[in-house]
């Protein structure tokens, strides 16, 4: 195991309110010293004077293709555009082929992360067998072989008795359950967010109250079985609200938002650019604000990328043949120092808060901060680096990011997995 | 400028929309004269793509093109490598690579010319329909069709009615009316009429009830009942024709020397009874006539401008 010492770097750790300059020594893979002019023997050296020394950034939401679909990404591939991105944890979600819905698919992704992963790697297992919605997947044993969460990403569980149960069963393996808030009914066939710009072109419409339903039902029913419920990638206004009041209530309900979700809005769709297309939709520019005064208010409790990789051929089509979903890893950062920090909404404490103890929290991960005996997973990032982000050069197998060629205010500089410099500007 | 191809009517100047009109004049037949044909794109190649049924847009694109001394091919999704799973990308590189000196596209999906417009930046593309979203040529002959039998389009009472939700011909026909002053007002059952209609253009209004809508209209536009593209019963379609199929009784409300048009195909006794498609007030077939001409114009503006700003 190497031994790094990170020297002069502004350390923000937010589960210490520490805000100072100061060294990081880890060794064994775990920090060993934190404080000022540390000197030690057969050590790397990182000169970090300029730049923010932050714990591991966590993301939440990220899909890894593989096993099943390598041609559009794979656990070494997404790990490490990961690493690129300033994240030193990601979680994988299920819907891949096979679905991980049973504790030998957890334990191969485990296994594989092991060898060919940059970063760590902790699988999010499925809710029902096959993401069908139907039969309750082995969720104790998921647990067991390394599960964070359960959630059927992407074809979320519409019977809500099905619902009722899979909470009620979580609850007993204290393992959170996380929704892709859709009712499938009332998005069927839409390929953007309905209002002004879906009817102007001429594209069908997915309205937010697809994603309030659910978000309602889901806090009706954590608070029936007392589940740790986590709301994916929220999107709307009125979903946001609910959140509000169900915190307000003192329920465990927790939420993410995504990057392009506070960067961009509907009207970024025109010229049927399919770098556009996800789900939940690019909303308005009230659901936008809406979620940036939320994350400024604490109602938000990460920032999660749901990075999902998908190949060019699928991506180059007719609109509404195209699939949802885009990469966010190497941009998540940027973005939410753009749309968060340098427009003054929120501090950088804040900001580090949302990608790294936010996550760790709702997902019971004893990682996200600074202090001796914790890992050694560190984010070093600079908040005035002047870069462009270039699609071509990603890590990522895919290239469907909306933000190639944009140039950016400030991204990361170097990511620290147990000692290790994984990834480096 | 005269941009490279023709995608819609939203992004184009009022005065390019007047210079297509006014030089369509000069291509409709004479009364009881065969059409002479020109040699204006003599040499020239245009490949008529359609993804999607068409008969008379179709047809007319062929027309126009020959009447101007151009070679026409169509080639349509039944017969083509589109049935052997190529895609849309693909077949279109296949067609260019063959160097058209434009394409005509028709297409079920909303954008897929402007997708293509962008992987293909060299050839013009003709929009003859995408999906729910434009079909500009539609709304110039419309216009033509209107303004040989009106001083102007300015101040006119245009009433759109039927599915204006899935209605290409409707969006077409708001942008350019709208661009010339006309007062627009679109009808339909609720749940084909979505609030955002109200805001895509100056002078658009919504109401449900078609007594209302045609009131005092200079023109009626009906609009087929879309059902291939609707994806679950949005209305009772049984009981369409009563609350908004146009029929003799409502004749009485609009101008006496008001217009009644459709894009065609016409279901009679779905959105308009038979009496009123075949009544004098109808100018359903001069329509279809004025496709031609102002296909010609369309095809003649693109590719003489084409060729030159390629030099």
């Amino acid at each position: 195991m190497p031994k790094l010492l990170i020297k002069n770097g502004r350390i923000i750790d937010p589960a210490s309110g520490t805000d100072r300059i100061g060294d990081i020594l880890i060794k064994g893979g775990h920090i060993v010293r934190i404080g000022e002019d540390l000197h030690a023997t057969g050590v790397i050296g990182f000169d970090a004077t300029g730049l923010i020394v932050a714990p591991g950034f966590i993301d939440m939401h990220v899909h890894l293709r593989e096993p099943g679909f390598e041609h559009a990404e794979t656990i070494e591939s997404g790990s490490k555009a990961a690493a690129a991105g300033g994240f030193t944890s990601i979680c994988c979600m299920p819907n891949t082929n096979p679905v991980n819905d049973d504790a030998t698919v957890t334990r191969y992704i485990i296994e594989r992360a092991s060898h060919s992963a940059v970063v760590n790697v902790f699988p999010i297992g499925a809710i029902t067998e096959d993401c069908a919605g139907e039969k309750l997947a082995s969720i104790g044993s998921m647990k067991e072989a390394g599960a964070v969460a359960i959630s059927d990403d992407g074809r979320p569980v519409m019977n809500s008795r099905v619902m009722r149960r899979a909470m009620e069963y979580a609850r007993a393996f204290d393992i959170p359950v996380i929704d892709h808030c859709e009712d499938l009914n009332l998005s069927a066939g839409g390929d953007m967010h309905e209002g002004f710009h879906s009817v102007r072109l001429g594209l069908r419409g997915i309205p937010s109250s697809a994603e309030d339903v659910m978000v309602a039902r889901d806090i009706l029913l954590a608070e029936l079985t007392g589940a740790r419920l986590h709301v994916a990638h929220l999107s709307s206004r009125r979903s946001l609200e609910m959140i509000a009041d169900a915190k307000a209530r003192k329920l465990p309900v927790t939420c993410e938002v995504s990057p392009h979700h506070i960067a961009l809005t509907d009207a970024d769709v025109a010229f049927y650019d399919s770098n556009y297309k996800m789900k939940p939709p690019l909303r308005s520019e009230a659901d936008t604000e809406a979620l940036v005064q939320g994350i400024a208010d604490g109602l938000v409790d990460a920032i999660a990328t749901d990075h999902a990789p998908h190949p060019g051929s699928e991506k180059m089509q007719e609109f509404e043949k195209c699939p949802f979903g885009i990469i966010g890893l190497e941009t998540a950062l940027a973005v939410a120092l753009e749309k968060l920090v340098h427009s003054g909404r929120i501090s950088l404490m804040r900001l580090v808060e949302l990608f790294t103890t936010g996550p760790a929290r709702i997902l019971g991960l004893n990682r996200g901060r600074l202090e001796v005996g914790a890992p050694g997973d560190v984010t070093i990032f600079d908040p005035e680096l002047c870069w462009t982000y270039d699609v071509n050069r990603s890590f990522s197998r895919s290239k469907n990011s909306p933000f190639h060629g944009r140039t950016f205010r400030g991204g990361p500089v170097a990511t620290v997995v147990k000692g290790a410099v994984v990834w480096r500007r | 400028m005269m941009p490279a191809g023709l995608l819609g009517i939203e992004e184009l100047e009022r005065s390019e929309i007047e210079a297509i009109l006014n030089r369509a004049k000069d291509f409709q037949p004479l009364e009881n004269q065969s059409f002479k044909r020109l040699d204006l794109l003599r040499g020239k190649m245009i490949v008529n793509l359609f993804f999607e049924a068409s008969t008379r847009t179709r047809t007319s694109f062929e027309i126009a093109a020959k009447r101007l001394g151009a070679d026409a091919i169509s080639i349509t999704a039944a017969g083509s490598s589109v049935s052997k799973g190529e895609s849309l990308v693909d077949t279109l590189n296949t067609l260019a690579a063959m160097r058209p000196d434009a394409i005509v596209m028709r297409h079920s999906a909303s954008g897929a010319p402007h997708f293509l417009a962008r992987h293909l930046p060299r050839t013009p593309i003709i929009n003859a329909g995408d999906g729910t979203h434009e079909h500009p040529t539609q709304a110039l002959l419309d216009a033509r069709t209107i303004l040989d039998r009106k001083p102007t389009l300015e101040g006119l009472r245009v009433a759109i009615i039927g599915d204006i939700a899935h209605s290409r011909v409707a969006r077409s026909n708001i942008y350019l009316l709208s661009k010339f002053g006309a007062e627009i007002v679109l009808c339909g059952p609720a749940s084909l009429l979505p609030a955002g209609l109200a805001c895509m253009a100056p002078g658009v209004r919504l109401t449900y009830d078609i007594r209302e809508a045609i009131r005092d209209a200079d023109v009626v536009m009906m609009l087929r009942v879309q059902l291939e593209r609707q994806h679950e019963a949005a209305f009772p379609a049984g009981e369409y024709f009563q609350f908004y199929g146009l029929r003799l009784e409502h004749l009485d409300l609009i101008k006496p020397d008001a217009l009644v048009m459709h894009p065609g195909p016409i279901n009679r006794g779905r959105e308009i009874s038979s009496e009123v498609a075949d009544s004098q007030r109808s100018v359903i077939l001069n329509q279809v006539e004025n496709g031609v001409a102002v296909r010609m114009a369309v095809l003649e503006r693109i590719l003489t401008s084409h060729a030159e700003t390629a030099h």
